[in-house]
C-alpha cells in the first residue's frame, strides 16, 4: 500500500468527475496564465478557477453551491461574473482559466443577477430566520443582508411544502429551507461515498430526496452529519437535545454528569468568535459546572480504557494467529470507536464485521462505567443518573440509542450533544466562554492521558495504541521524538506505517522480530477503498487499521462548528497535538484511574469477563436492505 | 425520400454514400478544410461553426474520440429531423462516418429522442446494411485503419437532453443535467473523451459539401449563413410541413410559400425562440438576423399571444432540469407574472422586476435552456402591447 490519498483532493461524483481541467491541453498544465480581476492582475496556474484566482487577488465573490471540500457544481449561480469576450455571465466557481482573462466581479448586471438569484431562493425558502437553528450562521441570510434584500420581490411561501423529517436519531431534514445547492448530495455521494441523497424530479419540482423518499431512519444513512457541516441553510441539522438536558439539570432528583470528548474542546471556541485551533478545555469545564452539571468528566479517560481493551484484544488476536496458529483469528483488527464508520461497515461490508474490534467506543464505555462503578462508589441510584456526552459527532446520538448499549441495565448514555448544541446552551446561560476562568475535570473520571486526547484527530487512536502496545510488548517507549508517532499523523486520506519490534519482553516473545503493519483512513470514501483492498486480500499482512467516518477524524465531525475546511480541520488537529504535548500523562496505560479501575472493579483485567460485559459489544449485519424500523 | 420535397441542398438528389466514397479518397485535412471553408454552422440552433468544432476534436491528442448525433429533436414545433430520420437515414450515417474519418473517431452514437423509438428498427436495419456493405466496421470500404461503427442510444423524453452536455450525461447513464462549460465536449465529452455533437441536419449537409464542394455550398444563403435551413412550419397556414429555404429568406416569403394569410405573429425557433409580429416579417432567417433550429409556428389574428407565451413557459417549467437557480426558480415567477398581466392586475413596477429577472435568466442560467426561456415572454410582451394593460403606478 503506497498510494496516498490527500483529503483535499476529493473526488467528483461520476457526473462531474470528468469535468476537471486535466484533460485540457495537458501540455499546458503547470503553466501560468494572467488574470485581471477588477483591475488586479495576478498570475495563476493554468486551469485555476476564476473564484480561486479572485481569492488569491483578495477579491471576494459570493458562493453558495461551492464548497472547498467538494467538486464543482456551478448550480446556484450566485458567483457569476463578467468575463471579457463572453456573451453571458459566467459562474466563477466553475470557470477554469486557460488563457489571459479579464474579469469584472461587480458590474451592475452582476449585482442585479445576484440580487435576483437571492430573491428567487427566498421565494420558496419557507420559515422565519428567528426560529431557525442557523440564524446568524446561515449563508443565504448573510448574502440577503449583503445584497440589501429588503423584501420578497418575487413572493414568499407562507406555508410549508414538505414535512420535516425527524425520523433519524441523529439528523433532521427540513426541505422547505433547501436551496438545492446540492452540497449535501455531493458530500454524501462524493466525499463520503454513501449516496443517500440525490436530486429527484425536474424543474420547479426538483428536490433532494432519499431513495424512494423514505425517511432518513429507513435508508442507509450512516449519521455522519457531514452533510449538516456543509449545508448553507437550516435545511439539515442535528436532532436537538438541548431542551432535554436543561430539563434534567433543572430536576433536583437527577444526577446529571457530562463527559466531554477531545474534539469539541478544540473547536468550540470558533462558536465564540475565536479562530480555529484554540483549546478551550478548562474554560469549558467552568462553563459546564456553572450550567449545573453535577460532574464534568473527560472522555479521554475511557479513550485510555479503550486503548487497554482494544490493544489487548489485538495482542490476543495476534497471539491466537501467531502462537496458537488458529486460523479463526481475524486480522487485521479494525477500530470501532467511530459510530458513523460502524454503520457504514454494517451496511456496505456486512461480511467484514469480524474485523471490527469488539471494544465499545469511549463514549459507550464511559456510559457503562458511570452507571455501574461510579454509581456504586458514589452511592447514587443509576436510575437517577442522566448521562450526557459532549461529542463532535451526530452519529453518537444514534450510537446511544443502539439496543446493545444498555449493559449497565439502563441506557448507558442518555444524550449525546454536539459541539454546536453545547455552544447554544452556553450562550443561553449567558456564559462568555472565552473569558471564563479555568477549572479542572471532576474526580474520578476526569483523568485522561494525551493519548486519549489525540483520539480526536485522524491517526490518533493508532498513535495512542502504538504508544501503549509497543511499550507493553517491548518494555520500552516508542522510538519517536516526544512520543510523536509521525507516520500515522497527517491529513492524507489513507496512510500506512510499519513498526518493527526488535526486542520483546518475555510475555510477548513471539512478537520479537515481527513488524507491526498498520493503516489509517478517514472519511468513508477512503474507508471504502480500504475495505475493497481488504476484500481483495491485499491487506492480509496488516495487523491494525484505524478508520474514522469523518474527514480529518473527529475534529472534522458532523457536530462541529461551521464552517469546515481542510485548513480549519488542520488547525483543530494542531490544537489537540499541542495540548497532548503540554500534558504529563501521555500514555493510556499510565492513566492512574485506568489502573485503579482494573484493580477495584474490572479485576480480571482488559478483555476479562466483566470488561466483556460492560465494555465490549457486537454488530449488526445490516446490508442495504432496510426494514421499517429505525435502522 | 419523398418525391414531393424539393430543395437546393438537403432535398436535392444525391446518391447515398457517394459522399463517403469521395471522402475516403481525400485526406482528413482536406475534409476538415472543405467543411471549414463551406462555413457550415450547426443546424441545431446555436450555429457553432462545424469546421471549427471538428478541427478542435481532430487536434485533440486522445486515443479515443466520439462522433455523436443529436437526434433529440424536442423543440416545440420542430419535426424536420424526423423527416430526415425517416427519409434519408443513409445520408445522416454517411455524414457521421465522414466526420469520424475527419476527426479520427472510431465510435459513433445517435442519441434518439425517446418519442422516436418507433424509428429504431428501421435505423438499425440501415446500420446493418451499411455494415454488410463494408460502410461501417473495420477498414471501411477498404480504407485500412479506418474503423467506425454507430450505435443508437434512446433518450427518455427530457427536452433538456437536447443540450449537448446534458445529452452526454444522459448517454453516460446520469441524470440529464447540463455540465459546466468549459471544458467543452470537443476535449472532454462522452466518457471524458473528445466528442463532437452535431445535429442531424448538420450531418446531412456534409455529404453534399464533400461531393459538390464548399464553394457550391456557399453559393446558397447569405455571407454569414451559408446554405439552407429546414423549417418545420406549423400553425395557422394552408400548407404546414417541412421546407428547405435558403438562409436569407424573409419571414414574409416563407409565409407566402406556406399559405399563411392574415398572420398576426410567427414564433421562430420554438419555445426558446422569439415571437415576431407583422412589422418584423421582412426579417430574415439567418444566424445574423433570426436564427432558428427550424421551428416556425404561425399565429393568425384570432390567437391570444399572452396565452401562447404562458404555454411556452409552462413547457419550460416542466422541462427545466432544475439544477440552476435562475431557470428553476425564475420560470414559475414569470408564469405567475404573466398570469397577473393577463388578469390585468400587474403593476408597471413589477413588470420592471420581471424584465430584470429575464435579464438574469438570460445572463446567469447555466445552459442554453434557461438562457432562452425569457425570449418568447419578452418578445410577446414587447410586440403585443395592445393585448394587455398594466396597472399604472399612481393607481
Amino acid at each position: 500500500m503506497n498510494k496516498a490519498f490527500d483529503e483535499s483532493s476529493s473526488r467528483a461524483p461520476v457526473s462531474q468527475r470528468r469535468q476537471t481541467v486535466e484533460k485540457t491541453n495537458p501540455n499546458d498544465l503547470g503553466a501560468m496564465v494572467t488574470a485581471t480581476i477588477d483591475d488586479v492582475t495576478i498570475k495563476v496556474p493554468f486551469g485555476t478557477t476564476i473564484l480561486e484566482a479572485a481569492r488569491q487577488a483578495g477579491i471576494k465573490i459570493p458562493t453558495l453551491c461551492h464548497h472547498d471540500d467538494l467538486c464543482v457544481a456551478g448550480v446556484c449561480r450566485i458567483c457569476v461574473v463578467e468575463v471579457d469576450g463572453q456573451r453571458t455571465l459566467q459562474a466563477s466557481c466553475a470557470y477554469p482559466i486557460f488563457d489571459t482573462i479579464k474579469v469584472k466581479t461587480f458590474t451592475p448586471r452582476v449585482r442585479r443577477a445576484r440580487a435576483n438569484i437571492i430573491s428567487l431562493m427566498l421565494r420558496n425558502h419557507y420559515g422565519e430566520c428567528y426560529s431557525c437553528d442557523k440564524n446568524g450562521t446561515c449563508e443565504l441570510q448573510k448574502y440577503a443582508e449583503e445584497y440589501g434584500i429588503t423584501d420578497f420581490k418575487f413572493g414568499h411561501d407562507n406555508k410549508p411544502r414538505y414535512a420535516i423529517d425527524t425520523s433519524s436519531y441523529s439528523l433532521t431534514r427540513d426541505m422547505d429551507k433547501c436551496i438545492l445547492c446540492k452540497r449535501c448530495v455531493r458530500t454524501c455521494i462524493d466525499l463520503q461515498e454513501v449516496g443517500v441523497l440525490e436530486a429527484v424530479n425536474r424543474g420547479a419540482e426538483t428536490k433532494i430526496a432519499t431513495y424512494m423518499d423514505k425517511p432518513l431512519d429507513n435508508v442507509i444513512c450512516i449519521n455522519c452529519g457531514q452533510c449538516v457541516n456543509r449545508c448553507p441553510t437550516g435545511a439539515l441539522r442535528e436532532q436537538d437535545a438541548t431542551d432535554d438536558i436543561f430539563k434534567a439539570i433543572d430536576d433536583p432528583a437527577k444526577h446529571v454528569i457530562i463527559q466531554t470528548a477531545p474534539s469539541p474542546r478544540a473547536a468550540i471556541g470558533e462558536e465564540f468568535g475565536l479562530p480555529p485551533g484554540h483549546s478551550m478545555t478548562k474554560k469549558m469545564n467552568t462553563a459546564l459546572k456553572r450550567m449545573g452539571f453535577n460532574a464534568v468528566f473527560d472522555t479521554n479517560f475511557t479513550a485510555d480504557l479503550t486503548i487497554l481493551e482494544e490493544g489487548t484484544e489485538l495482542l490476543l488476536r495476534l497471539k491466537k494467529a501467531l502462537v496458537d496458529k488458529d486460523s479463526s483469528a481475524v486480522l487485521p483488527q479494525i477500530t470501532s470507536c467511530s459510530p458513523g464508520w460502524i454503520k457504514f461497515v454494517e451496511h456496505f461490508f456486512p461480511d467484514k464485521l469480524d474485523h471490527l474490534s469488539s471494544a465499545k467506543s469511549p463514549q459507550q464505555m464511559f456510559g457503562a462505567i458511570v452507571k455501574t462503578w461510579y454509581a456504586k462508589r458514589n452511592n447514587i441510584d443509576p436510575a437517577n443518573i442522566v448521562s450526557v456526552s459532549l461529542m463532535p459527532c451526530t452519529a453518537k446520538k444514534f450510537e446511544c440509542e443502539r439496543p446493545e448499549m444498555n449493559s449497565s441495565g439502563y441506557q448507558d448514555v442518555d444524550y449525546a450533544l454536539t459541539t454546536r448544541e453545547m455552544a447554544h446552551m452556553i450562550k443561553k446561560c449567558g456564559l462568555d466562554l472565552p473569558n471564563l476562568p479555568d477549572s479542572d475535570f471532576d474526580d474520578p473520571l476526569g483523568v485522561g492521558s494525551g493519548a486519549g486526547l489525540i483520539f480526536g484527530a485522524t491517526g490518533g487512536v493508532m498513535e495512542a495504541a502504538i504508544r501503549t502496545a509497543y511499550e507493553i510488548v517491548t518494555g520500552q517507549e516508542v522510538p519517536f521524538e516526544k512520543l510523536r508517532v509521525e507516520p500515522v499523523r497527517g491529513m492524507e486520506g489513507i496512510r500506512s506505517a510499519e513498526v518493527p519490534i526488535t526486542k520483546a519482553v518475555d510475555a510477548w516473545k513471539f512478537l520479537e522480530g515481527a513488524t507491526l503493519k498498520v493503516m489509517v483512513a478517514h472519511g468513508t470514501a477512503n474507508a471504502k477503498k480500504v475495505m475493497e483492498m481488504l476484500s481483495a486480500g491485499e491487506l492480509n499482512d496488516y495487523h491494525f487499521i484505524e478508520i474514522m467516518a469523518c474527514p480529518g477524524g473527529c475534529i472534522g465531525g458532523g457536530g462541529q462548528p461551521l464552517p469546515t475546511s481542510l485548513a480549519i480541520r488542520k488547525a483543530r488537529a494542531r490544537a489537540i497535538y499541542a495540548e497532548d504535548e503540554s500534558l504529563e500523562l501521555r500514555k493510556s496505560h499510565e492513566n492512574p484511574v485506568v489502573k485503579k479501575i482494573y484493580e477495584e472493579f474490572l479485576t480480571e483485567g482488559p478483555c476479562g469477563h466483566l470488561s466483556h460485559e460492560l465494555l465490549h459489544t457486537s454488530y449488526v449485519k445490516r446490508g442495504k436492505r432496510i426494514g421499517n424500523k429505525k435502522s | 425520400m419523398s418525391d414531393k420535397r424539393t430543395g437546393s441542398i438537403i432535398f436535392s438528389h444525391i446518391e447515398p454514400f457517394a459522399g463517403l466514397n469521395a471522402a475516403l479518397s481525400k485526406t482528413k485535412i482536406d475534409i476538415l478544410s472543405e467543411v471549414r471553408n463551406s462555413n457550415l454552422r450547426g443546424r441545431g440552433g446555436a450555429g457553432f461553426p462545424t469546421g471549427i468544432k471538428w478541427n478542435l476534436a481532430a487536434s485533440a491528442k486522445e486515443e479515443k474520440k466520439y462522433v455523436v448525433c443529436n437526434a433529440d429533436e424536442g423543440e416545440p414545433g420542430t419535426f424536420k429531423d424526423r423527416v430526415l430520420l425517416t427519409e434519408m437515414p443513409e445520408i445522416l450515417f454517411e455524414g457521421m462516418t465522414i466526420a469520424a474519418y475527419a476527426i479520427g473517431a472510431d465510435e459513433g452514437l445517435v442519441y434518439l429522442r425517446g418519442e422516436y423509438s418507433s424509428f429504431f428498427p428501421r435505423l438499425e436495419k440501415v446500420l446493418q446494411d451499411m455494415r454488410a456493405a463494408g460502410r461501417l466496421g473495420k477498414d471501411i470500404l477498404g480504407k485500412t485503419g479506418f474503423n467506425f461503427d454507430i450505435q443508437i442510444r434512446m433518450g427518455a423524453g427530457a427536452y433538456v437532453c437536447g443540450e449537448e452536455t446534458a445529452l452526454i450525461e444522459s448517454m453516460e447513464g446520469q441524470r440529464g443535467e447540463p455540465r459546466n462549460r468549459p471544458p467543452f465536449p470537443v476535449n472532454t465529452g462522452y466518457n471524458g473523451y473528445p466528442t463532437i455533437v452535431n445535429n442531424i441536419e448538420t450531418f446531412v449537409n456534409v455529404p453534399h459539401i464533400i461531393l459538390k464542394g464548399a464553394e457550391w455550398f456557399k453559393g446558397f444563403g447569405t455571407e454569414k449563413s451559408a446554405g439552407t435551413k429546414l423549417l418545420s412550419v406549423s400553425g395557422d397556414c394552408k400548407a404546414p410541413g417541412v421546407y428547405e429555404v435558403e438562409y436569407g429568406t424573409s419571414i414574409r416569403d416563407v409565409l407566402a410559400m406556406v399559405g399563411g394569410e392574415n398572420v398576426k405573429a410567427v414564433q421562430v425557433g420554438g419555445a426558446s425562440g422569439v415571437c415576431l409580429s407583422a412589422g418584423e416579417f421582412d426579417r430574415k432567417i439567418a444566424f445574423e438576423d433570426v436564427p432558428t433550429g427550424g421551428s416556425f409556428i404561425v399565429f393568425n389574428q384570432q390567437r391570444d399571444m399572452l396565452g401562447a407565451a404562458e404555454n411556452f413557459l409552462e413547457f419550460f417549467k416542466e422541462e427545466s432540469c432544475g439544477q440552476c437557480t435562475p431557470c428553476r426558480e425564475g420560470i414559475p415567477v414569470l408564469i405567475d407574472g404573466l398570469k397577473k398581466i393577463r388578469a390585468g392586475q400587474c403593476r408597471v413596477e413589477y413588470v420592471d422586476d420581471l424584465l430584470s429577472l429575464c435579464e438574469t435568466m438570460q445572463m446567469a442560467s447555466k445552459c442554453g435552456l434557461g438562457q432562452s426561456v425569457p425570449n418568447a415572454f419578452l418578445s410577446i410582451l414587447k410586440n403585443f402591447k395592445n393585448e394587455y394593460e398594466l396597472v399604472s403606478s399612481n393607481k
